[in-house]
């Protein structure tokens, strides 16, 4: 298992070094002079040159790239250029924020979807397998970002349930809960729907397999049969595709986080790119990544609890 | 002969599939959405009285009424007019997003598992590397970077979706190179590019095309993101995105403002998925059996 983890981290650091070279391209390709849009239009030449020369940004590309892999490898992103802040500190500190609510709503999911598709499965085209399967195409369908404004809209200014938006302490505090049960909840209803299609379509599968008849014969009870043999086995398909699905998740994470004004990773994204905060996106961007390939591998060890046949292998 | 070479087997699956699609009811209401929506886009402006950009101040947020069937806007432009209008950009976007993924991710899909060895190694290295980064991310870092505008959403949301059809592609062609009628087609002198372009890639095709209804209902929800928060389409541009994300000071004045744009949206990305749904599990032949 050790080797086997460490043989999976080495992998990963190709495809980081990667990562970083295309979001470094990126920046560079970009137009607009980041020190003019900091000191505004009216700068002096010789400020923007004074400037320029401060962050490096007269050396050559590959020299600027080297130098921000060398610190980033250390563990300096750098510092802001609108905020002037580090980036390292700026992201750790608006981190936790994401993490909460992407937790929220993943509890959120797992807890409702897993029901929600066994009986789909378990009572195919009844009333209820239809109005579930047109609820998780309905929420599949709908743009993130406006069910995030209706459900404000809606929740918070007309019934006055919720807070408007922003962040109310730690969720362990009746207010702090208060604040992020709508973005959680509609972040995570999301990936209900596409949890429960997964287990539904495995569901089915497993349902009419060959050991699911023995099991059946045996006289095993019903729901021994669908919750000990049926579900396990649809967790395997229904962990794979979810591992896929974590970049879509942190995607819509960003958008929700921006609508409610949460101070996470993701509102700080899209602030950082109005404003043109280059070292700020580049740091952002490469920490999504890691938690992207992090996640991915803890699915596959997860696999392993999951599926015996794997560690045996 | 002529009865099993594969170009005359893959017009009768397509039949197959055609026959299948008239019965589904999911197919109808996605091809009915379609029809709207292109219908709306090319003669629109015909149906409409109204100009989607002229701000009219007697007439500022107004619900809706016989006049102004969706209401009006807080510049009192009539809504219904933009979502219109608005159905161009939809489309216009997705269509040429869809190229963009379809060309790209096509080819390097063609090109991985035709060659194999380092070209594939490479693309497919790639493909991990785009998989790393949230597609959200990346697409707001390279519309906020270019700046905004219709053109720069289509480069960025281009940028990110070919991933899915190269890695579709590659698996399909992995299975066609395998196939009696390229080893022929090898046989009797065809170079690679005829054999990949005459032989595999028609085999490879089923699953892409469904895949691009689907790909066409993505690009449009995400393009609608980017405008929204201020990276694509930029005011007064009657886009379904930008249009809430300029109503959305206003959407506790008239809820009209903001649910319209919306629903909008949703009604033409369920169309595609409808649509993409339908015909993916008419081209599959392995759900024939499960109905």
């Amino acid at each position: 298992m050790g080797r086997y983890l460490a043989r999976r981290l080495l992998m990963l650091l190709p495809v980081l070094l990667i990562v970083t070279v295309l979001i470094s391209s990126l920046v560079y390709m970009s137009p607009g002079d980041p020190v003019r849009v900091m000191l505004g239009l009216r700068a002096n030449e010789e400020a923007v040159a004074k400037i320029r020369a401060e962050l490096g940004l007269d050396r050559p590309v590959y020299i600027r790239y080297l130098k921000w892999l060398a610190s980033t490898v250390k563990g300096d992103l750098g510092r802001s250029l609108q905020r002037n802040e580090p980036v390292t500190e700026m992201i750790a500190d608006s981190l936790p924020y994401s993490v909460q609510l992407a937790f929220f709503a993943l509890v959120v999911a797992v807890v409702l979807a897993i029901p929600a598709g066994v009986i789909s499965a378990t009572r195919v085209n009844t009333w209820i397998d239809n109005f579930l399967s047109f609820w998780s195409l309905f929420w599949v369908s709908m743009p993130g970002f406006w069910v995030a404004i209706l459900g404000l809209l809606i929740f918070s200014m007309h019934l006055g349930w919720f807070p408007v938006s922003g962040q109310g302490g730690p969720i362990w505090t009746l207010q702090g809960l208060s604040y992020i049960i709508l973005p959680g909840l509609i972040l995570g209803f999301r990936q209900v729907a596409v949890i429960m299609r997964l287990i539904r379509a495995s569901m089915l599968e497993i349902l009419s397999a060959d050991y699911t008849r023995t099991a059946r014969s045996n006289g095993l009870a019903e729901r021994v049969v669908i919750y000990k043999h049926a579900l396990r086995n649809a967790m395997i398909p229904t962990v794979t595709i979810f591992g896929l699905q974590i970049p879509e998740f942190l995607s819509m994470s960003v958008i929700i986080e921006t609508v409610f004004a949460w101070p996470g990773m993701g509102r700080m994204l899209v602030d950082a790119v109005l404003k043109r905060d280059y070292t700020l996106v580049q740091g952002i961007v490469l920490v999504y990544a890691v938690l992207v390939v992090l996640i991915n591998l803890l699915v596959d060890i997860l696999y392993i609890y999951i599926d015996p046949r794997i560690k045996q292998e | 002969m002529s009865k099993s070479s594969p170009r005359k087997r893959a017009e009768t699956h397509l039949k197959g599939a055609l026959r299948r699609m008239q019965t589904d009811k999911g197919a109808l209401a996605g091809t009915g959405i379609i029809v709207i929506l292109i219908f709306l886009a090319a003669l629109g402006r015909f149906i409409t009285p109204y100009d989607p950009n002229e701000q009219n101040y007697d007439e500022m947020l107004l619900p809706p009424s016989l006049s102004h069937p969706l209401g009006t806007d807080q510049y009192g432009r009539d809504i219904a007019t933009r979502i219109i209008y608005g159905c161009r950009y939809a489309l216009l976007i997705g269509v040429a997003v869809v190229g963009i993924h379809f060309v790209v991710g096509v080819s390097l899909g063609l090109l991985a598992g035709y060659y194999g060895g380092y070209v594939e190694t490479i693309i497919m290295r790639l493909v991990d590397v785009m998989l790393a980064i949230p597609s959200v991310v990346l697409a707001v870092a390279i519309a906020g970077f270019l700046g905004g505008g219709i053109q720069n959403v289509i480069i960025a949301v281009g940028a990110i979706g070919w991933r899915a059809y190269t890695r579709l592609v590659r698996a399909e062609v992995l299975s066609a190179k395998e196939q009696v009628f390229v080893e022929a087609a090898r046989a009797i002198g065809c170079g690679d590019l005829r054999i990949i372009l005459r032989h595999i890639m028609p085999y490879t095709m089923a699953p892409v095309i469904a895949y691009t209804s689907l790909g066409i209902a993505t690009a449009i929800l995400w393009s609608a993101a980017l405008s929204f928060l201020g990276m694509g389409a930029q005011p007064p541009t009657p886009e379904w995105g930008a249009m809430l994300a300029d109503g959305r000071e206003y959407m506790q004045d008239g809820w009209w403002i903001a649910t319209f744009p919306g629903v909008a949206i949703m009604v033409t990305v369920l169309g595609f998925n409808f649509f993409g749904d339908a015909l993916r599990n008419a081209l599959d032949p392995k759900t024939e059996k499960r109905i």
